[in-house]
């Protein structure tokens, strides 16, 4: 008897095994690979041209370099700015797309669209909406508001980095509302409803009942939104300005230089990044697996 | 559809003050959603159209035209990004239907390292991946061709689908499967006619999302596609800063494929699904 049920766990543990070998391999040979081979090389270690020495003249150079300590607090500043107005944003739209209303399916369907639309199509059309010349600036023109496109403040390639952040706000906005939305509606307006009625107001109700039951889902999805706007190229090497520019396009900038000795520059710049978003990842289980209703 | 219950007369004014107060908050959260594709939109179709013009004073299909024209190889590009996408696809279905089974279905020793493993490159940016990716495909052959490109697009790809796969089997109840192995049918036979038809809806707004994934991939392709692979990001960044109004119609080309599937899949989508976790990667 014992030994038939050891060979029946064995058997499942050769079918587990056989089920994610193939995924596991792909990931751990390009993901863990391409990391692996980032560090090496941002340790001066690449033997193909003849550095056989392990050194971290790179990381030395980068963390005493004031160019990259700005991409640096660029880059938290975008990140942080982008994610907190986006969460917040993000619940008032969900607690506003809630109710039953006439129409409710066509505006959560134009709600949800732009999680489609490729970031790149976003940071274009802020571009063209935010540029000097760009329609805002003409709408204000109209109105007599400025006289000439110079009157219009910078919000794209600006030292605030006001486009990027309304890009990424525009584009996490619908993500994390989509998830905040879905918990709203299995939970339902009950446990309000009982506060309201045990004398409690819409804040108070709000805060002590509704926040808490969201707040695993908004905390997790931000998280996501952190680690994205952090590393994310695209817009900021679009809408930003190329000093300081945010550590991406930093390190796809050291990267491409013609200057070979800029490239382990270049790798340790997207080692601070990944190890910025391993801790991301650590904090997302442990929240996950604090907050997760089994 | 639900309808509004109809509001008691002691009570009715106020109501109606919320209502008015909850459209106009609806109207401008959508009107900001909606806002940077106006100009993407007038851009594609206008032909002069100078500050401090509101609107253009000329319009033309002229945009139009050089999309379709050969000399800018959108055509080619439109392709080159499908058979990319489709590619990275299949081989994210192949391998990620099986690793979301073994993940939802079974405990096991270590789950939680492949659970981390799996979650990471979803989470860790692509910049910081592909740079080093990028000198060991140099090695192999695999920089500036599809094939290499293909291959990089997996590393957001297929966690992504394996993730999805997972949250379908944990609500798939495998007792069928034994059911109908009981009953006689045969290992492929109970594969074919149970388990399929139970999960392949979330097999197809998985492929659907993980063929949106790689459609809207640039930086991935920019370095490892090495300039001799030119996709449709790649030329919509190109004309974006010279070129407005073709940079207007790609985006509209661009869009199209998200609009779709958003359109075939709503009813499988809701914030609780794995499906939409995955997708700040578009």
């Amino acid at each position: 008897m014992n030994r038939f049920r050891l060979s029946e766990r064995g058997a499942e543990r050769l079918s587990i095994s056989v089920l994610l070998a193939p995924a596991v391999a792909v990931i751990v040979l390009l993901f863990l690979g391409g990391l692996a081979s980032g560090f090496l090389r941002s340790l001066n270690y690449f033997p193909l041209i003849g550095l056989n020495d392990f050194n971290f003249d790179a990381y030395f150079a980068i963390f005493t370099d004031n160019g990259f300590l700005q991409s640096l607090v660029l880059t938290f500043h975008i990140a942080f700015t982008s994610t907190l107005i986006a969460s917040i944003l993000a619940v008032a739209s969900a607690l506003l797309l809630r109710p039953a209303f006439r129409g409710k399916r066509i505006v959560h369907f134009f709600f949800s669209l732009n999680l489609t639309i490729p970031h790149l199509v976003g940071a274009i059309g802020v571009l063209y909406l935010f540029q000097n010349s760009g329609l805002v600036s003409r709408i204000m023109t109209g109105l007599d508001l400025i006289q000439r496109p110079a009157d219009f403040p910078a919000m794209v390639f600006d030292p605030w980095a006001i486009g990027i952040i309304i890009q990424y706000v525009w584009k996490e906005i619908p993500f994390i509302g989509v998830i905040v939305l879905a918990i709203l509606l299995s939970v339902g307006e009950d446990y309000e409803s009982v506060a309201r009625s045990l004398g409690a107001n819409r804040w108070q109700a709000f805060r002590q009942v509704t926040l808490p039951l969201i707040m695993p889902g908004v905390v997790s999805a931000s998280v996501i939104v952190f680690a994205f706007t952090f590393g994310a190229f695209e817009i900021p090497y679009l809408l930003g300005r190329t000093f300081p520019a945010a550590l991406p396009v930093l390190a796809y900038q050291s990267y491409t230089d013609v200057d070979l000795a800029a490239r382990p520059q270049a790798m340790a710049m997207a080692m601070v990044i990944a190890f910025i978003s391993t801790l991301l990842i650590m904090a997302y289980m442990k929240l996950s697996r604090v907050y997760i209703r089994e | 559809m639900t309808t509004a219950p109809a509001p008691l007369p002691g009570i009715a004014p106020r109501t109606i003050g919320r209502t008015t107060l909850r459209w106009a908050g609806i109207m401008g959260l959508l009107a900001f959603l909606v806002a940077p594709m106006v100009p993407l939109f007038i851009w594609s179709i206008s032909f002069r159209w100078f500050y401090p013009d509101i609107l253009p004073s000329e319009y033309s299909a002229r945009a139009w035209e050089q999309v379709i024209s050969p000399t800018n190889n959108v055509i080619g590009a439109t392709g080159q990004t499908t058979l990319i996408a489709l590619l990275c696809t299949v081989l994210s279905v192949l391998l990620g239907v099986p690793a979301g089974r073994a993940l939802g279905l079974h405990n096991f020793k270590g789950k939680r390292i492949v659970e981390v493993l799996i979650l990471a490159p979803i989470i860790v940016p692509g910049l910081a991946v592909v740079l080093g990716i990028d000198t060991m495909f140099i090695r192999y052959g695999l920089s500036g061709n599809i094939l290499g490109v293909t291959l990089v697009h997996l590393v957001p790809t297929l966690p992504y689908m394996t993730l999805v796969m997972s949250g379908v089997y944990a609500n798939y109840d495998v007792d069928y499967e034994l059911q109908a192995r009981s009953l006689g049918a045969g290992r492929w036979a109970t594969q074919r006619y149970v388990t399929l038809p139970a999960v392949f809806p979330g097999v197809v707004v998985g492929a659907l999302f993980t063929f949106l994934i790689s459609w809207s991939q640039y930086v991935l392709t920019l370095l490892i596609g090495d300039g001799q692979v030119e996709t449709l990001p790649i030329l919509l960044f190109n004309f974006a800063r010279s070129e407005p109004a073709i940079a207007g119609a790609l985006s509209v080309v661009f869009i199209l494929p998200g609009i779709l599937v958003l359109l075939l899949s709503s009813k499988y989508l809701s914030g609780d699904s794995a499906a939409v976790g995955g997708i700040g990667n578009i």
